[in-house]
C-alpha cells in the first residue's frame, strides 16, 4: 500500500491521521526535500505529543530534558494561563537542533497540519541547524540530549548534597548573569558528556587538595614587594577584559566551591547554545517557512494533497505569516516568521523573474534561475542582520510598506528617517539591519579588572551604544547576583563608547 | 530516515516539580492570598482551587538589558500610510516605545496571576492546623489488606524475582567456588587450536603440551558444569506480606439550633464552620460520616438538606439534640471504632434551666465518647461589640465555660461575621495554642 502511495494518487483524505498515513506523508516530503531542493537533513525522529505535553516542553524552554527550577514552573504556569484563557494557541510543533533531530508535534493537528509541521520543522528547520554556519560553529548537534542528561543529573545530585535552597540560589544568580555569558566571538569548545564527567572528576579531585591556589598567596605575606608584578601576570592570564561573565567567575571566583563552579559551567553552556537561534530568528523562521511552502505546493500540484488540505494549510500558513500594521492593537513588533518568508520568496522571484530594479540592487543573482543555489547559501553563509543587509529588496520594503523612525533621550516624538522611497530604501535596509543586530538590542558588557591580590573587586563595564542605558533597577538586582557569586564586592561604571558602527 | 514516537502515554506534568518549586519560592504571598480570599469568598467554594496574584518582585529575574528609554534608539515599522521623511510623530503618551521590539522580556511582570490547585489551595489553607486529639485508628468489619515489602524469600513467584539479589548471591558463590571465567576457557581453546594448525609432528615437547592444555581444558569445562553459573540457591524472590490497614473512620455530629430565632443569617454562620470543618476532617481520615441533628424543644435526625433549609417552630431546648446524639453513638458508633466530632452551633438562647442539664450530660458521658466537641455562639454584631469579655454572656455560654474547663477538648468561640468563621476556626485547630482562652 505504501508502494502504491509511492507512485501517485493522494496520500490522505480528510482530517484524522494514523501513524501509517505519517509515514506515507513523510516519505514523500522528504523525497521532495532531498531531491528537488536538495537539502541536507539530519535523521529525523517526530514525537507525538499531546498539549499538556506541549505546555511541558514550552516551560524547558523547549528542551526535552531540563534541571529542575522554579523559573521554569513560572513559564509553564505564564503560559499554561495564556493557553487556557485562549490567549493564545499552543505552538503546532517545537523543533530541537540535535542530531536526531527532534521534533514534537501535537496530538491534535489535523493530517493536514502534520504534514505542514513535517515540512516545516523535520526538514526546513532541520536543514538550517544542520547547514547554518553560526550552529555549525557554535552548536553541537550531537552532543546536546547527552549534556542536558547530564546537566540534570549533577544538578539533581547536588541539590541532594548541599540542599534544594542552596542550589536553588545558585541557579537563580547564575540565571540572571546568563544572557551577559556568551561567547561572542571565540568559539566555545563543545561540551560532550564524557568529557564533562573528566572535568568533573577533576575538578573534585582538585576540591580535595582543597587550597585554591589564591589561598597559597595569601600564606606569603611577606613577598608582597613585588605583588604588582604578580598581580599583572594574573592579569595577563585571565584575558582581561572578559565578554563572559559567568566563564570568568567559574574560572577565578575566590568564593566558589567547585560543584558551584560546575552548575555555572552548566548555565552558560546552555546559555550558548541558544545564542545562533537568537541571530537567526527571521533567517531560520524564513528558511522553514519557505520550505514548507514549497513543498505542499509541490504535493498539491502533483494531486497527492486535496483541494480541501491544501486550503487548510494555506489559511494556517496564513495566520503565522500575518504582519499587522505598527498602530493596529495585533501589532507586536515586525513578525520574523513574515519578514523571512517574503524575502526568501523575493530572492526566488528576482531569479526568475527580475525587473530592471532587480537587476540595478542585486546585479549577481538578477535572472540566474537557480534560485535553489541561491537560497541554500544564504541559509548556510548568513545570519540575520547580514542577511537583511544582502538581501532586503525594494520589493518586500514596499510590500511591508516599513518606514525607519529615530528618537532621541528627552524629545517626544520620533523622526521618519526613512520610508519606501528611492531614497529612503538604504536607509530601512540598514536601520533593519541594526536592530537585527544583537549588540544592539543586548548590552556590552565586560569583565574589565579585578585585583585578586588586593581588594579583590571585580570591576564590570558597560559599552553604552549610541547612549542607550542600562534598566537601573534590573541592573543592581543583578550585581547583588553576580556578588554573590565573585564573592566580594562587584562594581559596574559605564563607558561612553562611540558608535560601534 | 526517520522515526516516529508516540510519546502520548508519557508520564504528564513533567513540569510539577518545578511547579512546586516555584510555589515553595511564592509561598508568603500565596499564603497571604489565600487567607484574604477566604475572607472573600463562601466558605463553602472553599474546596476548590483559587487564583492567586503575587506581587512581581518575588519572582522578578533580573538580568542586565537595556532601558526602555534613553539614548538614541530607532526602530523599522510596517505599514506606513502617510509619513515622509522628515516627519515628526509624536510619542504614544505614557512612553512605551512605537515598536515594543526593544522591551525587555520581563515585561508586564508587575504581578502574576495563577491557580492553585484544589490541593495545594487546601494544603495552604489547612497550614500549622492539627486535629485536637489523636486519630484512633481502629478496624471496622470491612478489614482490608495491603501487601507490604518485607524482606526476601527463596521461593516466589517469576515475577517477583528479585534480579539483583540473585546476582548478587551467584557471583559470590561464581568467586568462592572458582568457577572458571568463559574468557579463560576460551583463551585456553584459543591457544589449543594455534598448536594444533602449527605443530610440528615431531615436536614431542609441543604434543606434551597441546595434551596438558588439552586435559586442562577438559578440566576447566567440567568445572564450569558441575559449578553453574546460576543456582537454585542463588535465587531470591521479593516478599511480600498481606498486613492489615488500619481505616480510621470519623463520624461528624452537626449539632444546630433551628428555633425561629435562628434566623438565615445565623444558618449561614453556622453552615460555614460545618463546612470548614468536615474539608479538615476529610484531609485527616479516608471517609468522614456526616450526622446532621437539629433540635427546638426536641430533637431529630435529619437530612443535610432539611437540616440547613428548613424551618422548625417550638421552644429551645439544647438538651434534647446532645440526648439524640448520645443515643445515635450508642445504637451506631462505638467509641472504640469510630472518631467522633460534634460541632454545635446556637445563638445562645435556652430554655431556662436546661443549660445544666447540659453541661451534666456533656461531662457524665458525651465528652469522654467525643475526641473534640466545638461549640459556636452565633451572635449580632452589636452585640459583638458588648460581649468582649468571655466571662459574660447568655447561660447557656456560662454553662459551657464550666465544661471548657474540665475537658481540653472542648471548645467555644462567638462568632459575629462571615470573616470572623476562618480566624475562630484556625484558633481552635492551631497546633501553637490549642485550647481556647476560656
Amino acid at each position: 500500500m505504501a508502494r502504491a502511495a509511492k507512485r501517485g494518487g493522494l496520500l490522505f483524505d480528510g482530517s484524522d491521521w494514523d501513524f501509517d498515513t505519517l509515514w506515507r506523508t513523510y516519505d514523500v516530503i522528504e523525497e521532495i526535500a532531498q531531491d528537488d531542493l536538495g537539502l541536507d537533513l539530519y535523521p529525523n525522529q517526530i514525537e507525538i505529543i499531546s498539549s499538556e505535553q506541549m505546555l511541558d516542553a514550552y516551560s524547558s524552554v523547549g528542551m526535552p530534558l531540563m534541571y529542575h527550577h522554579w523559573s521554569f514552573g513560572k513559564q509553564f504556569i505564564f503560559h499554561e494561563r495564556q493557553y487556557r484563557k485562549g490567549m493564545r494557541g499552543l505552538a503546532y510543533e517545537i523543533v530541537i537542533n540535535s542530531s536526531p533531530c527532534v521534533s514534537y508535534c501535537m496530538e491534535d493537528n489535523t493530517m493536514p497540519l502534520q504534514a505542514l509541521v513535517i515540512a516545516h520543522a523535520a526538514c526546513g528547520h532541520n536543514h538550517f541547524f544542520k547547514n547554518n554556519h553560526l550552529f555549525r560553529q557554535w552548536t553541537d548537534a550531537e552532543g546536546i540530549l547527552d549534556y542536558l542528561d547530564y546537566a540534570r543529573g549533577y544538578i539533581q545530585n547536588c541539590e541532594e548534597r548541599h540542599g534544594p535552597a542552596e542550589v536553588e540560589q545558585l541557579l537563580d544568580a547564575a540565571h540572571a548573569l546568563m544572557s551577559s555569558s556568551i561567547f561572542r566571538h571565540r568559539r566555545p569548545p563543545t561540551p560532550s558528556m564524557r568529557a564533562e564527567k573528566e572535568r568533573e572528576r577533576k575538578r573534585s579531585e582538585e576540591a580535595e587538595r582543597a587550597v585554591h591556589y589564591l589561598w597559597s598567596t595569601l600564606d606569603q605575606g611577606g613577598k608582597s614587594k613585588g605583588s604588582t608584578e604578580e598581580a599583572d601576570e594574573y592579569k595577563s592570564k585571565m584575558h582581561l577584559p572578559e565578554e563572559n561573565i559567568l566563564y570568568f567567575i567559574e574560572s577565578y571566583s575566590p568564593a566558589l566551591k567547585p560543584w558551584e563552579r560546575e552548575i555555572l559551567r552548566i548555565v552558560r553552556n546552555i546559555g550558548q547554545y541558544f545564542y545562533p537561534q537568537q541571530q537567526t530568528k527571521i533567517m531560520n523562521e524564513g528558511c522553514a517557512c519557505f520550505v514548507h511552502y514549497h513543498i505542499l505546493n509541490r504535493l498539491h500540484q502533483t494531486g497527492r494533497i486535496t483541494d480541501g488540505a491544501m486550503l487548510e494549510v494555506l489559511h494556517n500558513h496564513t495566520n503565522v505569516l500575518t504582519q499587522p500594521v505598527f498602530d493596529d492593537p495585533r501589532y507586536g513588533g515586525l513578525n520574523p516568521y513574515a519578514i523571512g518568508f517574503a524575502m526568501m520568496q523575493d530572492i526566488q522571484r528576482i531569479c526568475l523573474e527580475p525587473t530592471e530594479e532587480d537587476r540595478h540592487w542585486f546585479p549577481e543573482i538578477a535572472g540566474c534561475r537557480d534560485w535553489r543555489n541561491v537560497l541554500k547559501q544564504a541559509w548556510e553563509g548568513y545570519r540575520d542582520e547580514s542577511f537583511v543587509q544582502q538581501f532586503l529588496s525594494p520589493k518586500v520594503i514596499r510590500d511591508f510598506r516599513m518606514f525607519a523612525l529615530t528618537e532621541d533621550a528627552g524629545t517626544d516624538w520620533y523622526t521618519v528617517s526613512g520610508i519606501h522611497d528611492e531614497a529612503g530604501y538604504q536607509t530601512v535596509r540598514d536601520t533593519l539591519e541594526r536592530i537585527g543586530d544583537l549588540s544592539l538590542s543586548q548590552p556590552i558588557i565586560q569583565v574589565i579588572d579585578v585585583d585578586l591580590l588586593g581588594d579583590r573587586v571585580l570591576h564590570l563595564q558597560h559599552r553604552k551604544v549610541a547612549g542607550v542605558p542600562l534598566d537601573d533597577a534590573d541592573a543592581k538586582a543583578t550585581l547583588q547576583h553576580c556578588k554573590r557569586l565573585w564573592g566580594y564586592e562587584v562594581k559596574l561604571a559605564e563607558s561612553s563608547a562611540s558608535d560601534p558602527g | 530516515m526517520a522515526q516516529f514516537i508516540d510519546r502520548r502515554l508519557n508520564p504528564k506534568d513533567r513540569s510539577l516539580a518545578n511547579r512546586r518549586r516555584f510555589i515553595r519560592r511564592v509561598r508568603g504571598a500565596v499564603k497571604k492570598a489565600v487567607d484574604a480570599s477566604v475572607q472573600k469568598r463562601g466558605i463553602a467554594d472553599v474546596d476548590r482551587g483559587e487564583s492567586v496574584t503575587v506581587p512581581g518582585g518575588d519572582i522578578h529575574e533580573p538580568t542586565f538589558h537595556i532601558a526602555r528609554d534613553g539614548g538614541h534608539r530607532e526602530h523599522v515599522l510596517p505599514g506606513n500610510r502617510a509619513y515622509r521623511k522628515g516627519d515628526r510623530i509624536d510619542k504614544p503618551p505614557g512612553g512605551a516605545g512605537a515598536g515594543r521590539e526593544g522591551a525587555p522580556e520581563g515585561e508586564g511582570e508587575d504581578s502574576f496571576l495563577f491557580v492553585l490547585s484544589r490541593d495545594e489551595f487546601l494544603d495552604l489553607f489547612f497550614e500549622d492546623l492539627e486535629l485536637p486529639d489523636l486519630i484512633k485508628r481502629s478496624m471496622k468489619q470491612t478489614e482490608s489488606h495491603k501487601p507490604r515489602r518485607s524482606g526476601l524469600s527463596v521461593t516466589g513467584s517469576p515475577a517477583n524475582l528479585s534480579v539483583q539479589r540473585t546476582m548478587r548471591n551467584s557471583i559470590g558463590r561464581r568467586i568462592a567456588l572458582k568457577r572458571p571465567k568463559n574468557e579463560h576457557v576460551e583463551e585456553l581453546r584459543e591457544e589449543m587450536r594455534r598448536l594444533e594448525l602449527t605443530l610440528d609432528p615431531d615436536d614431542k615437547t609441543g604434543w606434551a603440551r597441546l595434551e596438558r592444555l588439552r586435559a586442562q581444558i577438559d578440566l576447566l569445562v567440567h568445572r564450569q558444569k558441575r559449578i553453574p553459573f546460576l543456582d537454585p540457591l542463588d535465587v531470591r524472590y521479593r516478599f511480600f506480606e498481606m498486613q492489615p490497614e488500619p481505616t480510621a473512620n470519623a463520624v461528624m455530629f452537626c449539632l444546630m439550633d433551628v428555633s425561629a430565632s435562628m434566623g438565615e443569617r445565623e444558618k449561614d454562620l453556622a453552615k460555614r464552620f460545618f463546612t470548614l470543618l468536615h474539608l479538615f476532617l476529610k484531609r485527616r481520615y479516608d471517609k468522614v460520616e456526616l450526622v446532621f441533628i437539629r433540635h427546638t424543644h426536641q430533637a431529630h435526625e435529619v437530612d443535610e438538606e432539611t437540616f440547613f433549609h428548613s424551618r422548625d417552630s417550638g421552644g429551645t431546648v439544647v438538651s434534647t439534640a446532645l440526648i439524640e446524639m448520645k443515643r445515635i453513638i450508642d445504637e451506631r458508633y462505638a467509641p472504640s471504632e469510630w472518631n467522633i466530632y460534634a460541632a454545635q452551633a446556637s445563638d445562645g438562647e435556652n430554655y431556662s434551666g436546661d443549660s445544666a442539664k447540659c453541661v451534666g450530660i456533656l461531662n457524665s458521658g458525651l465528652m469522654k465518647l467525643c475526641q473534640y466537641f466545638a461549640y459556636v455562639e452565633i451572635i449580632d454584631k452589636d452585640e459583638a461589640l458588648i460581649l468582649t469579655n468571655n466571662g459574660n454572656g447568655t447561660e447557656l455560654w456560662r454553662s459551657y465555660l464550666e465544661v471548657a474547663a474540665n475537658w481540653p477538648n472542648f471548645a467555644l468561640k462567638r462568632v459575629a461575621k462571615r470573616s470572623d468563621i476562618y480566624p475562630v476556626f484556625r484558633e481552635l485547630f492551631s497546633t501553637e495554642a490549642e485550647t481556647s482562652d476560656g
